[in-house]
């Protein structure tokens, strides 16, 4: 009876194996394609996004220290920087919580064990997407006269 | 069956072993779980522009730490090294006969991290400088 699932035997085809062990392999099919689809496309727009951010918040003029309210509420009055801020949230958020769900899956054997670590990244996921799309979309800095 | 498979604690920690991606591979993974645990944290506390300059800028002054600086660094390479292997993760997955390229390929997203990490750490080391100065 079939204890895993989740590493079928390698195909015939798919010789030399040694060359292949770069990454993981690629899923035949269904969701778990999608996934692995997903990690390669959201990774190289997060190349861009990512390096850009960090780059663009720690190095030029003092880095994290010119960053306060008023730093946020002058780059958010711009659609663009809006709009890379929640692409890079919500991108980030679900590489992020898909490669934890990989190395769960990797690392830890029970059942029970298994879905309750990934339901428990699931939720904290949408409530953090929730948080964050909320205030990227919703955010006026005229609330706050004379704070900028 | 059951005794067998629990003893075997991973599907993919042992077939990498020995292979010259490996190191790269493990790296993947640590730089990969770090800046997620740091995201989680990040989206709170920049959410907290929502609340105002008051909310916004006491938590942010957590950050003006020097502890906390060269943690900031660490998270930068992490990134960068997490953005720049990918990257050898893509060409090799979308082009499988770059395989046979590896060795090149990894001497140029390890020389890409390098060469913008250098200056980048002098950067960030002299911000956490001026931090304890003042």
């Amino acid at each position: 009876m079939a204890t895993t699932t989740s590493r079928p035997a390698p195909t015939p085809s798919r010789e030399p194996p040694i060359d292949r062990r770069m990454s993981r392999d690629r899923p035949v099919g269904g969701m778990e394609l999608w996934a692995w689809l997903f990690m390669r496309v959201s990774g190289l727009l997060l190349v861009l996004l990512s390096v850009g951010h960090v780059l663009i918040m720690h190095v030029p003029d003092g880095g994290v220290s010119r960053i306060d309210f008023g730093f946020v509420a002058v780059r958010w009055e711009s659609p663009f920087w809006r709009t890379w801020d929640w692409l890079l949230l919500v991108l980030a958020l679900i590489h992020g919580i898909n490669g934890l769900r990989n190395i769960t899956l990797d690392y830890v054997r029970p059942p029970g064990v298994r879905v309750a670590i990934n339901l428990t990244f699931y939720g904290l996921g949408v409530v953090l997407f929730a948080l964050g799309s909320i205030v990227v979309f919703t955010f006026d800095a005229s609330k706050w006269p004379g704070a900028v | 069956m059951a005794i067998g498979a629990r003893k075997q604690k991973s599907d993919y920690g042992s077939p990498y072993k020995g292979h010259p991606g490996q190191w790269s591979w493990i790296f993947h993974r640590i730089t990969g779980v770090a800046v997620i645990l740091f995201l989680f944290a990040h989206i709170v506390d920049t959410s907290l522009v929502g609340w105002g300059p008051e909310a916004y800028d006491r938590v942010t002054k957590a950050y003006d730490n020097p502890i906390v600086r060269l943690l900031e660094l660490g998270l930068v390479a992490a990134v960068l090294y997490h953005a720049f292997n990918g990257m050898k993760i893509l060409l090799i997955d979308f082009f499988p006969s770059l395989a046979a390229k590896i060795k090149p390929i990894s001497i140029a997203t390890t020389a890409l991290f390098l060469v913008i990490m250098i200056p980048v750490t002098v950067i960030m080391l002299q911000q956490t400088w001026d931090l304890v100065k003042a």
